[in-house]
């Protein structure tokens, strides 16, 4: 795929000339790094990380049935949402293998109406599109904002108070997992406590025309206290190291949220698609998802096969070396006898056995 | 190291040739471009010292934290000293890729690879083609 069929984020222009090193992921051109992996991840778990995250897509329901139609897709309860808050969830195919890995979030606009608002992963945008249109019921309207807006993720321990300086209201009140609609930089956003660094922060979504200058007005601010723009490279490392599943890695259609360790994102007290499924499953026959550390350095990737002696037992699904413990970690799924903290495997590590140690996730939880 | 007289590997390897003692010794390294593209260096795998090894195969890894890269000999011969010191010292070769940031040292035993190596002009248009 060349450059030109790549989707650009309204902030395209603005990596490109501040020395991103731009990829192709899942179709859009984004940047993998700017300077370092090393030094984008050490801003953001020492000060401040400001991350694209616009080829995320962002879905909108209205209607008054619009909760209790997404409830019905996705496997933690979301009717219950009240105005103001954001759940994890997953949306599940009838055999209860997962389709996407999403947030739901109930807004209200400025005259008190309610909506709802969901993020989705760039990759599966168009799959969950599809499925969301097969299924909508006439009184709910859906509209895909993905293209008219950008998606800035402000995340760190700094991450509060630079992203308070351009937002009108306290934002100091909102509790994880909680977003409203606020004004950013004079023009109608939203904002929520959200992210995926295993840091505290926020995630801003703004007009398409206002993204650089809201992008730039943080820039400057994080950059006067050691922060820094961030490449998927490091989102990468920061995920990681926080346990965070990432679809198409740890998650994927032929993996169900028990495998992946994702107990809490199923409500078991209301419907859903797969829920019929995933009752019947025997989940003690499955593999899970584990987190490893290696006992050498070698840095564990995608794919390596995990052995026990000469019996494969599973595979890497995510690994990197982990900039905040300096050495090499993974996440996988391991056949489930195989999981125990403190078991040992092997990696393979193309085609030389390399140890790994079975640990507790996640590998990095900020104090 | 003055770096004009070096010969580069299409795969981003230096390669520097002496004499000695009658022998061809080829000291090997990764370019500083090749460096500066993998950035965050966190592995080296060295080659074994008194390995025999073939022009174009791998003969060592590098791994930054995005990927793992295999290092190729350029020549075909005996690896007949490694730099054990830089396993431990990876982030000097940023500064130096070619002084101490030399990997491995091989006794030639067919130098024909050699007239399919570029010169630094050469390597330095192959990079800037690339981008």
């Amino acid at each position: 795929m060349t450059t030109e069929t790549l989707k650009k984020t309204p902030l395209y222009d603005w990596h490109a000339a501040n020395g991103g090193r731009m990829v192709d992921f899942t179709g859009w051109s984004m940047p993998v790094q700017y300077t370092s992996i090393i030094n984008e991840h050490n801003a953001t778990r020492n000060a401040v990380g400001l991350f694209d995250v616009s080829h995320m897509a962002r879905f909108r329901f209205d209607g008054a049935n619009a909760l209790a139609f997404i409830d019905g897709l996705v496997t933690r309860k979301v009717a219950d949402l009240k105005p103001g808050r954001i759940r994890y969830g997953l949306v599940c195919k009838e055999d209860g293998g997962i389709l996407d890995d999403i947030l739901t979030y109930h807004l209200q606009d400025s005259e008190g109406k309610s909506y709802v608002w969901m993020v989705v992963n760039a990759g599966n945008r168009e799959k969950i599109a599809a499925w969301i249109q097969e299924r909508l019921p006439a009184d709910v309207t859906f509209t895909d904002y993905t293209e008219q807006t950008a998606m800035i993720a402000v995340q760190g321990p700094k991450a509060m108070a630079i992203a308070q300086e351009y937002i009108e209201g306290d934002i100091s009140d909102l509790k994880y997992y909680q977003g409203r609609e606020a004004n950013i930089l004079s023009h109608p956003g939203l904002v929520s406590r959200t992210g995926y660094t295993g840091e505290d922060g926020v995630e801003l979504t703004v007009p398409a025309e206002n993204a650089i200058k809201t992008w730039e007005a943080l820039h400057v601010a994080a950059a006067e206290v050691g922060g820094h723009a961030v490449g998927l490279g490091a989102r990468d490392t920061l995920r990681l190291e926080a346990a965070m599943p990432l679809y198409g890695h740890e998650l994927s259609e032929e993996i169900t949220p028990l495998q992946a360790g994702l107990g809490f994102a199923l409500s078991w007290d209301h419907e859903f698609i797969g829920k019929t499924a995933l009752e019947a499953i025997d989940q003690n026959t499955l593999p899970v998802r584990v987190g490893l550390e290696m006992q050498d350095r070698r840095v564990p990737r995608e794919h390596y096969p995990l052995y026990s002696g000469d019996q494969q037992i599973g595979e890497v699904t995510s690994g990197s070396q982990s900039p905040t413990l300096s050495s090499p970690i993974a996440m996988g799924y391991v056949a489930p006898q195989f999981a125990a903290e403190g078991t040992l495997v092997d990696v393979d590590v193309r085609g030389k056995r390399h140890a790994a140690k079975v640990v507790p996730l996640p590998f990095y939880k900020r104090k | 190291m003055s770096t004009d007289n070096l010969l580069f590997a299409k795969t981003h390897e230096w390669v520097k040739v002496e004499e000695s003692d009658g022998a061809k010794i080829a000291t090997v390294g990764i370019s500083a471009h090749a460096i500066e593209a993998l950035n965050d260096l966190v592995y080296l795998e060295l080659p074994e010292v008194g390995k025999e090894v073939t022009a174009g195969e791998s003969f060592g890894e590098i791994e930054s934290v995005k990927a793992v890269s295999d290092i190729y000999a350029p020549v075909s011969g005996e690896v007949v000293e490694a730099n054990t010191a830089l396993p431990d010292n990876l982030d000097s070769l940023h500064q130096d890729a070619y002084d101490n940031g030399w990997i491995a040292k091989i006794k030639i035993s067919d130098d024909s690879a050699l007239a399919s190596l570029m010169d630094k002009a050469g390597y330095e248009k192959m990079c800037a083609e690339e981008g």
